[in-house]
């Protein structure tokens, strides 16, 4: 590719900073320290810290879902303006509707944007083939597995054509085997779509196994601690020296800075 | 199993037919089943007044719930799913639900003779009381108990509100609705009989049916009369249920 112009970061926040009134009139809660944060295109971010540090107000406020107190976003060097089609969020709890089919739940998004519906249709089957979800075009999210519910988010998501995707843990109530399986899954879309994916986990494996770059996130008030680079080929082995060295340095750090509370180092254990 | 599920009833019939026949039980008081079941046939052949027949009082009474259930529906299901939806419109309408709900539909009796006379429209009207705050209230509650996740979603996909009413509210409120629409439908048809008892123009209706046989003391009438409406009773409640499960598969 011919790199005359420069090409725009896919995601930027500057400065980006939220806090809450506290109650009563109390004194405010700040959630997010001023962040400033760069994704080139098609990137891999991943974003680790503790539960409750506000990655998920953060994934909210990239998504438009709630306002900065400060602060900008720029979305593939436009300033974000919520309004069109540039985010797309995946939720832990897939966020399937109900009443919808699988079909349904993908093109929704299409459906929104007045797609016709043969043209939708078109678009969805060929998500179906592609994720592997033959035979249950028909079928209503309560009759799927966890992982082919997320695999019919993240196709709904993927279908409204998003620069980025927000993930916020979204493998987080799956089984181990499972979450292995889609995490390979997911990779195999990015690699295929190029699209860029901020990535929210607490789960270091699976950080260290997907990203291009992982950042440190510390207790709330959020602020970037630390930021790894992952310059490993996919696919990695998740049990190869070079990443369990690093999956144990930012443990480390984690630990060091206190960010990991004992508590959530145990928690962590359990998950694997 | 299934025996044991009609054991006691059948011996409460046969012993309450063995009182009777044994005159233990007076039959001007409490007929006995089979007097109960000559009756239900004089109502199908002779009728109740004489030449007046049973299934058109059934008709009757049924148009008329007809009639006051689906104005309720009509006007209950776009209205609690605004309310539910919108916080300022609850704001704004709640007060008057809450001012209205606890009258008895019964104590619109008389006003209702006043505003549109005896006959279909004042047990219309009734009816549509009766009806109305449970499909509403039922509704409202459907909208309200929606996962906020839901309208998050509908957010990211650039949905504008008309997207979210008609594609998160509307069917996620559905399974509350089809509760509001059987309570609803069930005190309609209470009230129905009640609203009956005070008269009806068209000498139709399972009330009038009823009154006039305790007019001319058929005990066996008002007895088959009441199980009428209870067995229609039951069979609304049914065909709303296989409704119910026919639109919402996904439940």
């Amino acid at each position: 590719m011919a790199v005359n112009q420069q090409i725009a970061p896919s995601l930027e926040l500057l400065g980006l900073t939220k806090a809450f009134d506290g109650e009563k009139g109390g004194k405010t809660v700040s959630v997010l320290h001023p962040l400033t944060l760069k994704i080139e295109k098609g990137q891999f971010v991943s974003i680790i810290g503790p539960s409750g540090c506000g990655k998920t107000t953060l994934l909210k406020i990239i998504a438009g879902l709630e306002n900065p107190s400060a602060g900008q976003i720029f979305i593939d060097g436009n300033k974000a303006t919520h309004n069109k089609n540039r985010i797309g969020l995946v939720f832990q709890e897939y966020a399937l509707f109900p009443w919808r089919t699988t079909l349904q739940n993908m093109e929704i998004g299409l459906e929104i944007q007045s797609v016709p519906k043969a043209k939708r249709r078109a678009a969805a089957m060929e998500y179906v083939r592609k994720f592997g979800l033959e035979g249950f075009e028909d079928s209503y999210p309560r009759q799927l597995s966890g992982g082919m519910q997320q695999r019919v988010a993240i196709a709904r998501t993927l279908l409204t054509d998003p620069e980025v995707v927000l993930m916020d843990e979204p493998f987080g109530s799956l089984d181990s085997q499972t979450r292995n399986h889609m995490q390979a899954f997911l990779l195999d879309v990015w690699q295929s779509r190029k699209v860029s994916i901020l990535f929210v986990t607490h789960n270091v494996d699976e950080a260290v196994f997907l990203s291009d770059r992982i950042i440190v996130f510390s207790k709330r008030p959020a602020r970037i601690t630390h930021e790894f680079v992952v310059p490993w080929p996919r696919p990695r082995d998740r049990t190869s020296l070079e990443c369990n060295t690093l999956r144990r340095e930012i443990l480390e750090t984690m630990a060091d800075t206190g960010n990991l509370p004992q508590r959530r180092r145990g928690a962590e254990d359990e998950r694997k | 199993m299934k025996i044991e599920r009609y054991l006691v009833p059948l011996l409460l019939i046969v012993s309450w037919q063995g009182l009777s026949s044994l005159g233990i039980i007076g039959g001007n008081l409490l007929p006995s089943p089979v007097q109960i079941f000559l009756g239900f046939k004089d109502l199908l052949t002779v009728g109740m007044p004489p030449g007046q027949l049973l299934h058109n009082h059934c008709l009757y009474s049924l148009i008329r719930v007809a009639l006051g259930f689906a104005l309720a529906a009509l006007l209950g299901i776009p209205l609690g799913l605004l309310i539910g939806w919108s916080g300022r419109i609850r704001i704004m309408v709640s007060p008057v639900i809450e001012m209205i709900r606890p009258i008895p539909p019964l104590a619109w009796i008389p006003i209702a003779i006043l505003w549109f006379g005896i006959g279909m429209k004042s047990a219309a009207f009734i009816i549509f009381l009766g009806a109305f705050f449970p499909i509403v209230l039922n509704t409202i509650s459907g909208a309200l108990s929606i996962n906020p996740i839901f309208f998050e979603a509908m957010r990211t996909l650039n949905a504008t509100p008309a997207d979210i009413f008609f594609k998160v509210v509307v069917p996620g409120s559905t399974p509350s609705i089809f509760v509001g629409l059987r309570i609803g439908v069930g005190i309609g048809w209470m009230t129905l009989v009640a609203a009956e008892f005070t008269g009806v123009k068209s000498g139709y209706g399972l009330g009038y049916m009823i009154m006039t046989a305790r007019d001319i003391q058929r005990p066996d009438e008002i007895i088959a009369g009441m199980l009428v409406i209870g067995v229609i009773g039951l069979l609304i409640n049914h065909v709303l249920k296989i409704l119910e499960k026919k639109i919402i598969r996904w439940q």
